[in-house]
């Protein structure tokens, strides 16, 4: 299980835990954290979960695959710390972690 | 209550407005009403992760368990409403009872088109819509089980898909000359139907079905055409049809679905509807659209949700759609009726990654991507602004996505 804090863009924080095994993006429409669409479920087909990953939390996170990279290239907020929220599955070694949500996912 | 909102139907939409009412900030009663035993869930996986058996309930629900009544919503699932009275401005369940409202939702959804041949009702032909439709379809998986499915639609074809992998013998018959007819150009069809054969699933077109044969469980499809189809079971996909009827019989304005405005308002300033039931004045293509999507019915609930608590948040976008099959992600952005151009991008004879770009007198109005991102997402952008693009530029490969409207 991971402990994982959402933050707003306006910096309003939502704290969950996210058992291991489930999508941070699954996790955060279930809370309904606003700022966080997921309109596809997470098939990695609508690029509408990312989040800002500090880089400390980089190294421990899954190897970003062709398909999101291209999805991220295409979206309007990306930075270079930017991942799809439905490609990142918690576990234990997240706990802790605190992303950040860009202003808007469209 | 006078300011009591009620919502008919527990579906995406209806999930997403109780959602988006409490984040604008409406503080009242919320009454939601579905006639499933289930609290919403999302009906994409059914055909697809679901299906296969790779995720279960808990992975397909929507909201969590608590969420309904952490919000303060009360819930009456397995509630059918057989009545709406504008005039009392209140609901009739078919448990008997009534409940007021201020202001009410309807996101009733959709079925399934139902095939009313003889042997309609015979054991072992079901539909794919809801969770115990999946059930009743994964209760005869079993290697070498015989299943025809009646269909080459999403639905069928993503049926297929799970199917085969399965070790199913699966056999799927069309009407139409080729699969997918009626959203897709036929070069993506004969895509479909090859990699589809590749992965030992058997395609049949120009297949009508005239009945479905066996004493007391289906053993055979026959066809109009003089063919029979041995089978232990069969699957029908061959659409949906929105579910209109209780606003129809209050009186609502209904065309092809509820008719709603930009703000997802019925011709009652009390009532609005979102989702598959609906359909909407679309901007970008200047008509009315019903369209039978996720993204529609997520997009509906936060414009009803939003309209519902005084505010104005219209809805004017870009419809797209996706299917899983196979290694195929398919992305599709608009749609492409009345195109005059069909453009390829990529090598659809050999390989599985190519795009077909829809153009209307040089403007494109969609797109069909397959394990194809970046045209997906460019697409989008570009049929937004209603781009006019040069076919040669999009053919050739060696320019980049992102510099394809020059």
């Amino acid at each position: 299980m991971a402990k994982i804090t959402y933050i707003e863009h306006d910096g309003t924080e939502h704290t969950i835990e996210v058992a291991n095994g489930i999508t941070l993006m699954e996790a955060a429409v279930k809370a309904s954290i606003p700022g966080i669409d997921g309109d596809c479920g997470g098939a990695c087909a609508c690029a509408t979960c990312m989040v800002y990953v500090p880089e400390e939390w980089k190294a421990k996170l899954p190897e970003i695959e062709t398909m999101e990279e291209t999805m991220l290239d295409f979206c309007e907020h990306t930075e270079a710390n930017s991942r799809l929220s439905c490609q990142l599955v918690a576990s234990d070694k997240l706990d802790g972690m605190r992303v950040q949500m860009p202003e808007s996912q469209h | 209550m006078a300011d009591d909102i009620l919502i008919i139907g527990a579906g995406q939409a209806a999930a997403q407005a109780v959602q988006s009412l409490r984040a604008e900030g409406f503080d009242g009663a919320i009454r939601i009403f579905g006639d499933e035993p289930y609290a919403p869930y999302q009906r994409p996986p059914l055909s697809k992760k679901f299906l296969a058996g790779e995720i279960g309930f808990d992975r397909v629900e929507l909201k969590a368990q608590d969420f309904y009544a952490s919000s303060g919503v009360e819930t009456h699932w397995g509630t059918r409403v057989t009545e709406i009275e504008r005039r009392e401005k209140r609901i009739l369940t078919g448990d008997g009872r009534s409940f007021d409202y201020g202001k009410l939702l309807i996101a009733t959804g959709s079925r399934v088109r139902e095939l009313n041949v003889p042997g309609f009702d015979l054991d072992g032909v079901h539909y794919l819509r809801n969770i115990d439709d999946v059930h009743s379809i994964q209760a005869h998986f079993r290697p070498g089980a015989k299943m025809v499915v009646v269909g080459g639609g999403y639905i069928g074809l993503e049926v297929a898909a799970v199917a085969v992998k399965r070790g199913l013998d699966v056999t799927v018959l069309e009407t139409a000359d080729r699969v997918m007819a009626r959203v897709v150009d036929p070069i993506v069809s004969r895509f479909y139907e090859r990699v589809h054969r590749e992965e030992g699933v058997k395609i049949e077109t120009g297949v009508t079905v005239a009945s479905f044969e066996g004493e007391d469980k289906v053993t055979s499809v026959a066809s109009g055409e003089g063919r029979r189809f041995p089978c232990d079971f069969v699957v029908v996909g061959i659409g949906i049809i929105p579910n209109t009827e209780l606003a129809a019989e209050a009186g609502l304005h209904v065309e092809n679905g509820i008719a709603v405005d930009e703000l997802c308002r019925t011709s009652d300033p009390d009532i609005c509807a979102a989702g598959d039931c609906t359909s909407h004045p679309n901007g970008i293509y200047g008509h009315r659209l019903r369209l039978e999507s996720v993204h529609n019915a997520i997009e509906q609930g936060k414009t009803a949700a939003a309209t519902l608590t005084g505010k104005e948040k219209p809805y004017n976008q870009v419809p797209w759609f996706w299917s899983d099959q196979y290694d195929l992600k398919l992305q599709i952005v608009g749609l492409s009726a009345g195109y005059t151009e069909a453009v390829v991008r990529g090598e659809p004879e050999t390989g599985r990654s190519f795009a077909v770009f829809y153009l209307k007198d040089g403007v494109l109005v969609a797109v069909d991507a397959i394990n194809r991102a970046p045209e997906f997402m460019m697409a989008k952008m570009l049929t937004a602004k209603q781009a006019r693009l040069d076919p040669a530029r999009i053919r050739d490969e060696s320019i980049p996505v992102k510099e394809l409207a020059g």
